[in-house]
């Protein structure tokens, strides 16, 4: 079942600025799908469009099979939505801004309050449900924003850069979090700025360039597809001596290399290299991210 | 249900809201009307003549209880809604399926309980300077509930234009408070001169005075169903426009 659709998306601003140029893409029931683009490529207009906070200037967008011209509320009613930007009333109690929410979904207040009590243990806000929101930190109020749209039980849960600013232990607790969701039969939208992120919790990637789609792809075929990786390695000490034909490398300091490996080498030809001048090899990395590769590529192509 | 329930929480959240920071909401309105029964009521009223047979003091009680009506409907949703706007949690709101004419509603009904709980305290202040009899209760019902209506509904559509806090007193400061003044708050037109008679027939803050000083009184300077259909006119316009700017996005939407 298609859980969005969209066809021919254009949006320009009034400003003459033109956001999304003649966008297609759709998603699956079940869909982890993320969203790429460098700042300002359109990503977060598409998803205001879907959500209702922009006004698309033409094309048809439709939500598990309801045209949002015809009846937007309808739709609305199965989506979550995680803005970038925090806009929740911070003198506002926690459990009063998930509870209204709630209710502007036309929940009644005792399921609301279940809901969220059950939400706000989920996500470690529990104790705070009594504080205004302006005392909580910031990565409290990242999970504040997805409680509030979860209290309404969506099935298509859109996240516009989630862990922005949120510490590593927590962006990984949160991925565990969204992983389970989806498991549990949520569809989600996720853009991020961690490319890792990306490459960690989709099975789906769709890139943007200046409002136009330019990959539309499974994240395994998106990788399997990159030429060329760039790994560093930590040996005991560089031979002075060192030489790797036929190899892009770089000696960065007596004890680390830079090799780029295209498909025309194997990394294990570049170790049996390092092995047989006598070199041991201590640790071994990706420079970058796989996925911000291709992404950087993309960009500056 | 989901309509009725999404409405009790948009209501729900906006007469908390101004309950909760009552100093900064009841309180000054009451004040300022008071020191109005002070001034023009006792210390100028007492050597002003009376008013087809009611008192100065009880000639301006329905003026200043409509005053602040007017005032604190229009101020609760101005500040209400373009704080949410400028906040961007209007987005809430937004993103949810609750229907335009709901939100509306909402906002409308916090302006209403706060117009008419000002009101009704500033009404009691005034039984501390001056005996008053009401008429026709339901007149003065009518008339202030559907004037509060109005300015609240006046209220949201200038904080849906605003773009920043100064726009919201603009209105206010230009508009409303000189219109208020010279709607019959504190004389009866009739003791004006034939020009400004029909000029202040020009100002719909008139005939929402004149016909809650009838409920109260039983005498007005205009005809009470011209008083009401300008209201009702007023009212149902505001109300479309309101519901039009909303499904455009006009103000609200990029």
């Amino acid at each position: 079942m298609q859980v969005i659709s969209v066809k021919s998306l254009e949006k320009i601003y009034a400003n003459g600025v033109r956001a999304l140029d003649c966008v297609d893409f759709e998603m699956k029931k079940g869909d982890f799908l993320g969203l790429l683009g460098a700042n300002g490529a359109g990503k977060t207009t598409m998803i205001s469009i879907f959500t209702g906070t922009v006004n698309k200037t033409a094309g048809s967008v439709n939500i598990f099979g309801i045209d949002i011209d015809k009846d937007h509320n309808s739709a609305k009613k199965k989506i979550g939505v995680v803005p970038q930007e925090f806009n929740f009333n911070i003198f506002e109690k926690v459990i009063d801004i998930v509870v209204q929410q709630a209710g502007y979904f036309g929940i009644p207040r005792k399921k609301a309050l279940k809901n969220a009590e059950k939400l706000l243990k989920d996500l470690g806000l529990w104790s705070k449900r009594n504080n205004p929101a302006k005392e909580l930190s910031g990565g409290m109020k990242r999970r504040l924003m997805i409680v509030r749209a979860l209290v309404h039980d969506p099935k298509l849960l859109i996240l516009d850069e989630p862990t922005a600013g949120v510490d590593v232990e927590l962006r990984h607790s949160m991925w565990e979090y969204l992983k389970k969701l989806n498991e549990s039969g949520v569809t989600i939208l996720l853009t991020s700025h961690y490319l890792e992120e990306i490459e960690e919790l989709c099975n789906d990637v769709v890139m943007i360039k200046k409002g136009k789609i330019v990959i539309k792809d499974t994240v395994s075929h998106v990788l399997k597809s990159i030429d060329e990786v760039t790994y560093v390695i930590d040996v005991d000490k560089v031979k002075k001596t060192f030489v790797a034909h036929n190899f892009v490398y770089k000696i960065i300091d007596e004890n680390t290399l830079e090799v780029r490996i295209t498909q025309k080498h194997t990394l294990n030809e570049f170790l049996r290299i390092l092995d047989r001048n006598g070199m041991m090899i201590s640790n071994l990395r990706p420079k970058s991210n796989r996925l911000e590769q291709l992404f950087l590529n993309i960009l500056n192509a | 249900m989901l309509s009725w329930i999404s409405y009790k929480t948009i209501a729900r959240k906006e007469i908390v809201r101004f309950l909760r920071i009552w100093r900064q909401t009841l309180l000054p309105p009451v004040i300022t009307q008071t020191l109005y029964f002070v001034i023009f009521g006792a210390f100028i009223g007492s050597q002003v003549r009376d008013i087809n047979g009611v008192s100065y003091m009880a000639f301006l009680v329905p003026g200043l209880v409509m005053m602040a009506v007017i005032n604190n409907s229009f101020a609760n949703v101005v500040s209400s809604f373009f704080g949410s706007k400028f906040q961007k949690n209007y987005e809430e709101l937004m993103v949810s399926p609750t229907p335009n004419r709901i939100v509306v509603a909402g906002y409308i009904s916090g302006g209403v309980f706060r117009g008419l709980l000002v009101g009704f305290i500033v009404f009691l202040v005034s039984i501390f300077f001056t005996q008053i009899e009401i008429y026709n209760l339901p007149i003065v019902f009518l008339f202030v509930l559907l004037t509060s209506i109005l300015f609240s509904l006046a209220g949201f559509i200038n904080a849906i234009f605003s773009k920043k806090f100064d726009d919201i007193s603009i209105f206010s400061n230009f508009v409303l408070i000189p219109l208020t003044y010279f709607g019959g708050v504190f004389y009866s037109i009739k003791s004006l001169p034939d020009f400004w008679q029909m000029a202040s027939r020009l100002n719909p803050i008139l005939y929402m005075i004149d016909g809650f000083r009838y409920g109260f009184h039983g005498f007005n300077d205009v005809s009470l169903q011209i008083s009401l259909l300008v209201i009702i006119f007023l009212t149902a316009f505001l109300l479309l426009f309101a519901l039009y700017l909303m499904k455009k996005g006009i103000g609200l939407k990029a």
